[in-house]
């Protein structure tokens, strides 16, 4: 299996508080990798370090063949101008916990926008292929409405496809169900289980540990921004070896 | 112990109850009609007391329509129109350059705001129009060199004085619109890849002009009745205009009077004009609790904080 993303040495820290304390991680095409950990140990954070962001304080996310927001120049890493970021951002797709829809625009308007503006795709093109997006999330009936007339589970399927929109290499979720009514969270992660099924490399932060242990080839568990234990859902999930992750765990499965 | 029904003289028995068909008479508000009933009487004391009062009303009609006061009240919208326009372009600008990453152009646009928002704007008008005392001449290099005096004629320096002015005012609200757009729409725009500029142009504006329109047509109305300043520097808009013919045929009152109903015209046109664009932006999206009392209902409305 070929890689698609590789962390090195991942610091982040804001002033005085180092949230992420050098973390390294490895994810191949096709893979699916589940992140937990308790709020506040960091997952968001290492996430957006992942899609740069953040800028983190130290190491390098390599992704696809090239590293995140820096060329490598005789051996030093120079930075990117914001262009050249953003091209490299938009080979990850990323679906935030508050969906964060473009208010002021349609479902159709939301994920044509991505192609037609960064892409340059024609209108036309880029609706057609939304609309195949929209088919894929359930949402090609919600087409012309606004955000606001949606509710979150809706919300959250048509940022997915604004992501996938794109044609990411890689798609980031961070804790995609965790603002959703308990009835609206099936809906969002049965369309993730069909994106995993389908082949789409995926790193997901999430609470849910029954999508975790059905849906992910691996299993990393964050606490205090290092991560302390990582492997297959079954190893991982029913006998972890840190002291932490099992308190940690207990917790969640009670 | 055994429960009591409980009588008092004023308890109802069922048997007296009504059909379901009773008439209910309503409570009188004997007070809302004394208070009305004076107010309506002052108007009328003021009234008659105009009706009767030193002044010509056929003047007044006669005025309303003359050529000078006419040519001087389109100057009037004229200025007014071009302040606007500066002053709208000046705040988005400044609006953005307030929340710049570069520190040097935050301090330009705040030093911008405390300068023109924190001076008369009389004063300001004075100043631009006299701004040939401080430089004679206009010279830049290949393009004009000309004398200070023949480049800010009374109209540039109104619309000069009155449009920067604005502006400071609008580069405050512009700012405030922009923030308010949530910062997750920033960053989804750039997971997708749109660059800071296309993020701004296509996501952050077009999400403040919904906040910012109310705040424009208060500007738009208080800039038509701002631009009767520029009388003071020479400019022969409607209100110099007016004071031109009353120097001479004395009717002074009339005169003023002539250039009252103008603004009231003006104003109410554009209180119209406002209403509708409002509704219009407040149809779609975000807003969806459109606002359908008609016009009268919202122009009867408690005045926003800052209504010119
Ligand atoms: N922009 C920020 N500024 C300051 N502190 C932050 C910022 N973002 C996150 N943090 C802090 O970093 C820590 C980890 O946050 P986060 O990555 O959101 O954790 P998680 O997603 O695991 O709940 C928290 O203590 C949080 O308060
Ligand atoms: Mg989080």
């Amino acid at each position: 299996m070929s890689l698609a993303v590789k962390a090195v040495g991942i610091r982040k820290s804001f002033g005085s508080h180092e949230v992420l304390k050098g973390l390294d991680l490895e994810v191949a095409y096709g893979e699916v990798l589940c992140i937990l950990g308790p709020s506040g140990s960091g997952k968001s954070t290492f996430l957006r370090c992942i899609n740069h962001l953040e800028t983190p304080n130290g190491g390098y996310v390599w992704v696809d063949g090239a590293i995140m927001g820096y060329e490598l120049n005789r051996g030093a890493l120079q930075e990117l101008p914001v262009k050249r970021l953003r091209a490299q951002q938009s080979q990850l797709g990323m679906v935030f916990q508050h969906f964060n829809l473009f208010a002021h625009r349609t479902v159709l308007g939301n994920v044509i926008e991505g192609p037609m503006v960064v892409r340059g795709l024609s209108r036309d093109e880029a609706e057609a292929r939304a609309m195949g997006l929209l088919e894929q999330v359930g949402m090609a009936a919600k087409a012309s409405a606004y955000p606001s007339q949606l509710s979150g589970g809706q919300k959250q399927r048509v940022a997915i496809a604004r992501a996938l929109a794109m044609e990411p290499r890689v798609m980031l979720f961070d804790e995609p169900t965790s603002a959703l009514d308990p009835e609206l969270v099936g809906e969002v992660l049965e369309v993730m289980r069909n994106l995993a099924r389908g082949g789409t490399t995926m790193i997901v932060v999430t609470h849910e540990i029954g999508f975790a242990r059905e849906v992910a080839d691996r299993v990393v568990v964050m606490i205090d921004g290092e991560i302390r234990e990582m492997g297959a859902p079954q190893q991982v999930l029913s006998d972890p070896g840190d002291p932490r992750v099992r308190s940690f765990l207990s917790r969640v499965l009670a | 112990m055994p429960h009591l029904p409980h009588h008092s003289p004023a308890a109802l028995p069922l048997i007296d109850l009504p059909g379901p068909d009773v008439t209910v008479r309503r409570l009188r508000h004997p007070g809302r009609w004394i208070s009305g009933g004076i107010v309506l009487l002052l108007l009328a004391i003021i009234v008659r007391a105009f009706a009767v009062g030193q002044i010509q009303w056929t003047v007044v009609g006669q005025f309303l329509t003359a050529g000078v006061i006419v040519t001087g009240f389109g100057w009037t919208l004229l200025i007014s129109a071009c302040a606007l326009a500066l002053g709208v372009a000046l705040g988005f600008a400044f609006g953005i350059m307030r929340l710049s990453e570069n520190p040097i152009l935050r301090f330009a646009a705040w030093l911008y705001v405390w300068i023109f928002r924190g001076t008369p704007v009389l004063l300001q008008l004075l100043i631009w129009f006299n701004i040939a005392l401080v430089f004679p001449r206009l010279y830049i290099p290949g393009l004009v060199d000309e004398r200070m005096v023949d480049v800010v004629t009374p109209f540039v320096a109104a619309v000069l004085g009155l449009g920067v002015n604005e502006g400071s005012y609008l580069t405050e609200v512009v700012r405030g619109g922009i923030g308010s757009v949530d910062r997750g729409q920033k960053e989804a725009a750039h997971t997708l890849g749109m660059t800071p500029g296309q993020t701004m142009r296509r996501i952050i504006l077009p999400q403040t002009v919904r906040l910012i329109l109310p705040v424009l047509g208060n500007s738009a109305i208080g800039m038509l009745k701002f631009s009767s300043l520029a009388a003071t520097i020479a400019m022969g808009e409607m209100l110099n205009a007016a004071q031109r013919i009353y120097f001479i045929n004395g009717a002074v009152i009339e005169l003023l009077f002539v250039c009252a109903v103008w603004y009231l015209a003006g104003t109410t046109v554009l209180s119209i004009g406002q209403y509708y664009l409002e509704r219009h932006f407040g149809r779609d999206a975000a807003t969806a609790t459109s606002d359908r009392r008609g016009f009268w209902a919202w122009a009867r409305r408690p005045a926003a904080r800052g209504e010119a």
